[in-house]
């Protein structure tokens, strides 16, 4: 890694108005600042974070007990569709931006983001978007009830609640795909003098390939969704055999956005998981290149896979054999990812704050639900397991314990530097072992629910399934009550606590904890010179 | 690296446009919901949020050309809107890529599939040949042939093409009415090419029987072109926004991305219009 120091290297950047920002509600509105903008995603994130997790209480306390209980089975697929939705476009992927605004600048030294103004766009189109998505459920015939993959001819036939949720994705696509670019252009081009690309932290290369994912894979849901649209409204027939079209040609492009989709939204953790150990190991990052070539790796593998998600709608067997090769081989550069963390801590000397707990509870469940994917990856296997719990349970240990820890990882690494507090570290150590003890209890039970053959998006089932449901919503409520903690411990992190001092972290590296903690407000006014 | 111009970085300040443009957005989409569903007030909503989003673009990109005349925006900046431009582009090739992946599979998986033996007992009559309107159309229309109208649409945008770059050799030699009678030309070029493509639309509707629900071919069709002529109706404005510019005295020949800009998006315009005669039109 690097060693940065601050050396004066000609003039400072410029902000317009200077020193006299408007206060109170206007400053969030009317902010081009990378940091603000940054708060506004996390907030934002996880207030949809609680919104997604309520609906999925919801379906989990129908599935307490088979029969139906509390919601009529229109509604509860309507809270699986909305419950995915929000939680990959509305909580991870805005997560993860947040964190991207907040810190690339200070990691490769700029003074901003490169496009400010547009950077405080891609924020302000989501708040649309949540409302469409949310105040679906209450107009006729209530909100999308598809699942979050919009498969037709379902799609075709539902009420007006399908349109807000495909008006939604337009406007999140213009936010994601504007937030990629800024992104790209900052990497490449405000890196400060010395930075070089495999100089960079491996935070930023993950952000680098993401993006480029983002601008590849969001105009092609966007022009799905349209076919949708137009499906709906205005009688073409692309999903319709009567016309020449066909339903799976949907799956088809919906994949190719979904496979590359499910990487954009892991990607970037991988770049905060990376950090966090290097940090709490003491050592630097073993196989630095070697990491960023895996990741760039992945992301152009995630574009070669995607029909391992159809092997059961009908396509030839040299197709479903291609398909599963390709998936079996992206296990390659993700085992030298999982091998590099391990060899990383190897001899490192280890201790086990609140973001490395995080690290690590992500390596080893990630690795489950990489394992969980290579099963479903086998087409005789998947025939048997396609849309039951098991695949509920594998892409769940990939999104909460991959995506979600690795947030939590670096919300907890990087608190210091965000508020100038240090966060409590017992509350944060319960955090972790709750959702770690919790989330097994939740997820774990599913796979056996899959592999006895229970369906997914089913608000009823057979007797039989009963005691792992059980167990399931017992942990999904234990799980959920548990992030109150972390709610807690961020508010009372940024309202007080020990002073954090610019490097909290011993064993941290990178030009973040070269500026005062808590960050100010302009940072990298003047260029640092990288070594 | 010489310092000062290198190191200077613009970061614009505190602005409320954002907002008015994402307000606009949920107008049009509130708007356009209402509308398909024949509920509320669809069309109002929908025409408000359009103006909302005209005066946000107005006042936005006025703020960026003020910006731009005090000299805000140096080497530096100028390369970050190198590769926003270059990465915009790049997603629109993503999106017309979705829909002309939808042309390949209809033409080539899902027509022949619906022809063979699997459906050989509900639609036992249905041949894989293209254009097609699929198994379930009943009546006769008329696919649209490539050298006619399309043809010479064809020509009309090469041409606005060689005009524009006809433009910029102006603008960099500094002979400025060549820039102004260049960009008028590719304007004039752009605007014949959209009233072609209206008129193309009308026939296609009033005497071939070719409409949206045309079923694959029709489907296909029009957004493909629908897309591309929506893309070229931004292009014309752009340009004239560009024309109106040059006319007042902006652009110089060492500064002038807001023109490059527009440029590439039209050459981008231009290609896809190329892709489309091929696959769409003619072959």
């Amino acid at each position: 890694m690097n060693t940065a120091t601050t050396t004066v290297n000609g003039h400072s950047a410029g902000h317009e108005g200077h020193g006299h920002h408007p206060a109170g509600l206007m400053r969030w509105i009317t902010t081009t600042n990378h940091k603000d903008i940054g708060s506004m995603y996390l907030w934002f994130s996880f207030a949809m974070f609680l919104v997604g997790g309520c609906m999925a209480l919801t379906i989990r306390s129908e599935l307490f007990q088979p029969g139906l209980q509390l919601v009529r089975p229109e509604f509860f697929n309507q809270l699986t569709t909305l419950h995915g939705l929000i939680m990959v476009f509305g909580a991870i992927m805005p997560a993860f931006v947040g964190f991207a605004n907040w810190m690339l600048p200070l990691q490769i030294g700029a003074s901003d983001m490169a496009f400010g103004r547009m950077n405080n766009l891609s924020f302000w189109l989501l708040p649309p978007a949540a409302l469409l998505l949310v105040t679906s459920m209450f107009v006729p015939g209530g909100a999308a009830a598809a699942g979050w993959t919009l498969y037709p001819p379902l799609t075709i036939q539902q009420g007006m609640g399908m349109d807000m949720a495909i008006f939604a994705l337009h406007i999140l696509g213009f936010s994601s795909i504007m937030g990629s670019i800024n992104i790209i252009t900052t990497i490449f081009n405000l890196r400060a003098p010395g930075m070089t690309l495999m100089k960079m932290p491996l935070f930023c290369w993950t952000w680098l390939v993401t993006a480029f994912l983002v601008i590849a894979v969001m105009p092609v849901l966007a022009g799905a969704v349209t076919m949708t649209l137009t499906d709906r409204h205005f009688g073409t027939s692309f999903f319709s055999a009567a016309g020449g079209g066909d339903p799976v040609l949907f799956q088809h492009i919906f994949w190719f956005f979904g496979h590359p989709e499910v990487y954009i939204v892991i990607i970037p953790g991988f770049g905060v998981v990376s950090q966090v150990i290097s940090t709490f190991s003491r050592k630097p990052l073993f196989g630095y290149a070697s990491m960023v070539y895996a990741v760039a790796a992945i992301g152009i593998l995630s574009f070669t896979v995607w029909a391992h998600h159809m092997y059961t709608v009908g396509m030839p067997v040299t197709a479903q054999l291609y398909f599963m090769y390709a998936t079996m081989f992206i296990a390659v550069p993700t085992g030298v990812k999982i091998f590099n963390w391990t060899a990383t801590m190897w001899r490192g000397s280890l201790s086990f704050e609140t973001p490395m707990l995080f690290a690590i509870g992500f390596i080893f469940l990630f690795t489950v639900g990489g394992f969980s994917g290579l099963v479903l990856a086998m087409v005789v296997v998947d025939v048997q397991m396609q849309d039951t719990y098991y695949v509920v349970a594998h892409f769940h240990y990939t999104m909460v314990a991959g995506a979600l820890f690795s947030a939590f990882a670096g919300a907890y690494y990087w608190l210091p530097k965000w508020t100038g507090h240090m966060y409590n570290e017992k509350l944060g150590q319960v955090h972790f072992w709750l959702s770690f003890i919790f989330f097994n209890m939740t997820f774990f039970v599913q796979h056996f629910l899959g592999i006895a053959g229970m369906p997914r998006r089913i608000p009823d089932y057979a007797l039989q399934f009963t005691d792992f449901n059980q167990i399931s919503t017992i942990g999904a409520f234990g799980f959920g009550l548990s992030q109150l903690l972390f709610l807690y411990n961020i508010i009372t992190c940024i309202k007080g606590g020990p002073k954090a001092p610019a490097k909290p972290w011993e064993g941290a590296e990178g030009l973040e904890w070269d500026v005062p903690s808590p960050a100010p407000y302009h940072t990298w006014e003047v260029q640092p010179v990288v070594k | 690296m010489s310092t000062h111009e290198e190191s200077y970085y613009y970061v614009p300040g505190p602005s409320a446009w954002p907002l008015v443009g994402s307000f606009a957005l949920l107008l049009m989409a509130a708007g356009s919901v209402m509308l398909m569903n024949k509920v509320g007030v669809g069309m109002p909503t929908l025409l408000a949020g359009l103006a909302v989003l005209l005066y946000m673009m107005y006042g936005w990109f006025s703020k960026v050309i003020a910006e731009s005349r005090a000299g805000e925006y140096n080497k530096r900046v100028d390369v970050s809107f190198r590769w926003g431009m270059g990465w915009f582009i790049f997603s629109e090739v993503m999106f017309f890529a979705a829909f002309f992946g939808a042309l390949f599979y209809i033409r080539v998986i899902s027509i022949p599939d619906l022809s063979s033996i699997d459906n050989a007992l509900i639609w036992p009559d249905f041949k894989s040949v293209w254009p097609s309107a699929g198994p379930g159309f009943k009546g006769e229309w008329d696919p649209m042939a490539p050298w006619g109208l399309p043809a010479i649409n064809t020509l009309l945008l090469l041409a606005s093409g060689a005009t524009l770059t006809w433009a910029h050799w102006g603008l960099m030699a500094n002979k400025r009415t060549q820039l102004a009678v260049g960009l008028f030309l590719t304007v004039l070029l752009g605007a014949i090419f959209m009233g072609l493509q209206v008129y193309e639309y009308s026939h296609a509707y009033q005497e071939m029987n070719l409409k949206l629900s045309t079923g694959g071919y029709g489907s296909t069709f029009y957004l493909l072109t629908g897309f591309h002529g929506f893309h070229v109706t931004l292009g014309v404005l752009m340009l004239m926004v560009i024309l109106f510019r040059s006319l007042k005295g902006d652009f110089t020949p060492k500064h002038h991305f807001a023109f490059e800009a527009v440029a590439w998006y039209w050459h981008f315009v231009d290609v896809v219009w190329l892709f489309l005669f091929v696959v769409v039109y003619w072959l």
